[in-house]
């Protein structure tokens, strides 16, 4: 008899995806810019670290809620002793008004339908086990975040069956792709229980558009399934449009007493907006008792530590902090963006246009050899190993086409992307010569051989440096 | 079960809509009623007094001194904030280094340093609830089964069952031999599972036992350990409450056994323990579950599990800090077993003045108290919640019944004392007491006609008893216990 289980001996904590092995080459090689200035450079990890000084001037400025006080006496004790899975209810209001703030105050959010959970991939899993029985399946439009192959699927025996987006629209979900993705399903012979969305996407960084969360909520009407809508993102939205939460869209369409809402459930986490991943803040939002009533019981398993509660429903409530907060976010987020996008297209680089997120979504379908993930794998060891960067390639992410990798930009310096920038720059310099050019990246040259003379002079020295940088 | 036909197809799961979840059980109810009318001192003395509940509040105040005297310890401290961005952004499934090392630290410690533990084999989760879950997940299929002694903790019918699939066949104990496990018991229902075709994968305990408050001894500990080798089957044992010893001698730990075991006669690939900082140190709160497996692949595994189940950053920093300051530690450890002991004693002395015994036991956080001769019937569960409805209503206490253990015989409530300060604790005595002295007739008026006379004559001489008992219970508080957890050096109370 088998000594472990199949969740020990399998390997569906999906760890063996490109997308960790980069992490693990980083581990051995980190980039630090005095002790390790030629190490590996993470831009695979989709971190918020622009606003910290933000959060650290409100603590110095708030010792209650620092020191574990309210009022003044210490409340140590009821905190170590909280373990109620209903969870604080300061913390609960607070982060019901956040989220609401996040959504223009156009939406409401009622704190008894949160459920704590120890992140999102604790919220995730949780719906999962509400929702889904081993076998059954959700609908997950490509590409999506790796993790989703573990947080869904591998505890609760659910099963992911992908809504195929192409680059040819901006990797928008369309009615075939949706009604394909279902018939695929039952091809397969598993029986659809949802869709899951992220939105913004990851690793898009793009906001879904009225018109396909207008189509989401048709479709799961028509076909009486669920929609998870993970918003994890929703507060790193930089672009001039705002974001629209499948909470507006229910509201817009008159919905939100229909028992359709009742099949809509929004995820959200504090590790992206706040960039506080280490606190294990997340929270389900559902308008189904029962699922809120099953989750809660759940969340027994992943309950968000009493001193963080604490902590964060103080900064929460205070709105002076948060209006502040999420304005200068957005702002740092587009300038950095901006910076990773130039940087790009420097190189010769293209992105997809995306106004949300913590990363960019990379066309380097022009470098790569062959149109294979093959090509793809090649290319992304190259970056790893020689021109030293964490990126995550798109078929970790399930993407259908080869070429695209995530790049994320807000979890260095600018000087740090900066010297980012500049080592793909070199890279895509130096192979220049050695690719088939194929007309559009022609284009690209011609753009490039417009700037200066010293960067010609750079790239006929480059080759002879490069032994060296090894 | 109850969907609304239009909504046929958008069900939910099986699991979401059972009740594995074990929250319809009785040991909930009594929760629900406390809720309800909540014990406070000045503002509702007359309220349900909370014995259910095993928590230990006796030693927050030392905590709560180291907190305010190391500031460096908190991310959110002038002293402390400098650490701020890098704990906050820290998600690493492996801990923080000192934090796992503080907590093997710790783990030698609270066993008298009789045993080492590896940081490196410290995996995080979710309170023990995670842990138990994790380990579950990790070691068995849907379906399979493990073994568990009983009386059990009420809440592993959710931990080890509701989301895994996972089976648990008891083991029952009774109190011919004061509920002790051995190790043929164990043999026997392994074979009557076999017998059924059931894939046993494995034993787990609680040791200390919840809720009996024993401990294993060295021999049978061994002899599963044993046990589980010849069998091929994985050993379990959550030593939650190790550190709420206050007597009797060392606890011993499945640990200690693998050191000290001939090689040839452990696996260790089968060992696994699971901890928490929810009963040693009074801090359920902060959520710190620990999964320590001797076996590699497990400790891979429950690692990347521990993604649904991480202790927060800011309270793995403080307690990397708290647990490693050596001092701190060995004199918690000595002084909660010692207050520990304390409310043990003043508690079972004041339930054997109203003629109630308890199991003997010497750690845990409640006692396991004998009340089979209040039950109406006493071969039925249904008298004992009966009985357990009158406690709650009448005495106005929440204690456990032994039914929510699956405890095989009626009769059996574990009550909890740890939970309350000194005031509280005296109160609910004194509700006992009272109780038991005024309802002695009305309760033999409820037994057979054969037992009639037998009873009425225990009858008088309790009630007699009782006068006099009560009388020198008091004094005996009002002497020993004026000051709040100290006893006179003087006290009879006090163990030599």
């Amino acid at each position: 008899m088998k000594q472990l289980s199949t969740k020990v001996t399998s390997n569906g904590h999906g760890q063996d995806s490109s997308y960790f092995l980069g992490w693990e080459e980083y581990e051995k090689n980190p980039y630090n810019e005095i002790k390790n200035p030629n190490g590996i450079i993470q831009m695979g990890l989709a971190e918020n670290q622009l606003c910290f000084d933000l959060i650290e001037t409100w603590l110095a400025k708030n010792p209650d809620a620092a020191g574990l006080k309210k009022d003044g006496q210490s409340i140590f004790k009821e905190l170590a002793l909280f373990q109620d899975y209903h969870g604080l209810p300061e913390f609960k209001k607070a982060l019901a008004e956040f989220m609401e703030e996040i959504r223009g105050n156009r939406v409401s959010f009622d704190p008894s339908k949160i459920v704590l959970a120890a992140g999102s991939t604790s919220a995730n899993e949780t719906l999962m086990f509400c929702l889904a029985e081993p076998g059954d399946a959700f609908l997950l439009p490509t590409p999506y975040y790796p993790g989703f192959d573990r947080d869904l699927k591998w505890r609760t025996g659910a099963e992911i069956v992908p809504i195929h987006c192409s680059s040819s629209n901006g990797f928008q979900i369309t009615e075939s792709a949706l009604q394909q993705a279902y018939q695929q399903a039952q091809k397969l012979d598993l029986k659809v229980k949802g869709v899951l969305v992220t939105n913004p996407s990851n690793p898009l960084g793009t906001m879904l558009t009225r018109r396909e969360l207008n189509l989401l909520v048709e479709f799961i009407s028509s076909k009486n399934i669920h929609l998870i809508s993970d918003e994890i993102y929703s507060g790193t939205v930089f672009g001039f449009e705002q974001f629209v939460s499948v909470m507006d869209v229910l509201k817009d369409k008159n919905l939100e007493n229909n028992e359709v809402s009742k099949r809509v459930h929004v995820v959200y986490s504090l590790s992206k907006d706040l960039g506080l991943p280490g606190f294990r803040v997340g929270a389900i939002y559902s308008n189904d008792e029962m699922v809120v009533s099953a989750a809660r019981k759940m969340s027994s398993f992943g309950l968000v530590s009493s001193q963080t509660q604490y902590l964060l429903s103080a900064l929460l409530s205070d709105k002076n902090f948060t209006s502040t907060y999420l304005n200068e976010n957005q702002k740092r987020l587009k300038i950095r963006q901006k910076q990773l996008v130039s940087g790009l297209e420097a190189a010769g680089i293209t992105c997809l246009k995306s106004n949300a997120g913590l990363f960019c979504w990379v066309d380097m379908r022009h470098l790569l050899d062959t149109n294979t993930f093959e090509a793809e794998l090649e290319l992304w060891k190259k970056i790893v190993y020689e021109v030293k960067l964490n990126i995550s390639p798109g078929a970790s992410c399930h993407c259908t086409e080869p070429g695209w990798f995530r790049v994320c930009f807000a979890n260095m310096s600018e000087d740090t992307l900066d010297l980012a920038m500049k080592r793909l720059k070199e890279y895509v310099e130096s192979t220049d010569s050695r690719r088939v050019i194929s007309k559009s990246s022609h284009e690209r040259i011609k753009s490039l051989r417009k700037r200066t003379v010293s960067n010609w002079v750079f790239r006929v020295s480059w080759t002879d440096r490069v032994p060296d940088e090894r | 079960m109850g969907f609304p036909t239009k909504n046929k197809g958008a069900i939910l799961s099986r699991i979401a809509t059972n009740d594995q979840h074990g929250e319809n059980s009785e040991y909930f109810d009594g929760w629900k009623a406390y809720d309800k009318d909540p014990f406070h001192l000045s503002r509702n003395p007359h309220g349900i007094i909370q014995m259910g509940l095993a928590e230990n509040q006796l030693c927050l105040d030392l905590i709560k001194d180291w907190v305010k005297e190391n500031p460096k310890a908190s991310i959110c401290t002038l002293e402390g904030v400098h650490q701020f961005s890098d704990i906050a952004n820290f998600q690493d499934y492996h801990g923080l280094k000192k934090f796992r090392q503080a907590i093997a630290n710790f783990m030698g410690k609270a066993r008298g340093g009789r045993v080492t533990f590896d940081p490196e084999r410290v995996v995080m989760s979710g309170g023990a609830t995670g842990a138990n879950e994790t380990i579950m997940f990790c070691l068995a299929d849907p379906g399979d089964v493990f073994l568990i002694p009983s009386p059990y903790y009420a809440a592993f019918d959710r931990d080890l069952r509701w989301r895994t699939g996972v089976e648990i066949i008891p083991v029952p104990c009774s109190s011919s031999n004061n509920f002790k496990l051995t190790v043929e018991a164990v043999d026997w229902a392994y074979k009557k599972a076999q017998e059924s075709n059931k894939k046993v994968k494995g034993l787990i305990l609680t040791n200390p036992s919840n809720p009996l408050g024993t401990m294993l001894d060295k021999d049978t500990l061994t002899n599963l350990v044993r046990f589980v080798t010849r069998k091929n089957i994985h050993l379990v044992v959550d030593e939650i409450y190790a550190a709420t010893v206050f007597a009797g001698g060392d606890f011993v730990s499945v640990a200690e056994v693998v050191n000290d075991v001939d090689i040839s006669e452990v696996n260790v690939d089968l060992i696994h323990i699971v901890y928490s900082l929810s009963k040693d140190m009074g801090l359920p709160g902060f959520r710190v579950g620990i999964v320590y497996s001797y076996n590699d692949s497990v400790v891979s595994c429950a690692r990347k599990m521990s993604s649904f189940g991480l202790v927060s950053s800011q309270t793995q920093l403080m307690l990397a800090s708290m647990l490693s300051d050596d001092r701190f530690v060995d004199n918690f450890l000595m002084e909660s077993s010692r207050r520990l002991g304390i409310r043990h004693k003043v508690f079972t002395t004041g339930l054997e003045k109203a003629d109630i015994s308890c199991l003997t036991s010497n750690a845990g956080l409640f006692a396991w108290m004998d009340l089979r001769h209040l039950l109406r019937d006493r071969n039925s569960f249904e008298s004992e919640i009966e009985l357990w409805h009158i406690i709650i209503d009448k005495v106005k206490l929440n204690v456990s019944p032994g039914s929510s253990f699956r405890c095989t015989e009626p009769g059996w409530f574990r009550v909890c004392f740890a939970n309350m300060d000194d005031d509280t604790l005296h109160v609910a005595l004194g509700r006992i007491q009272d109780f038991v002295s005024k309802n002695n007739n009305k309760i033999v008026e409820q037994i057979s006609e054969n037992d009639q006379v037998i009873q009425n004559n225990n009858a008088k001489k309790q009630n007699w008893r009782q006068s006099n008992l009560r009388l020198s219970f008091r004094r005996l508080y009002e002497d020993g216990l004026s000051s709040p957890g100290i006893m006179s050096p003087h006290s009879p109370l006090l163990r030599a």
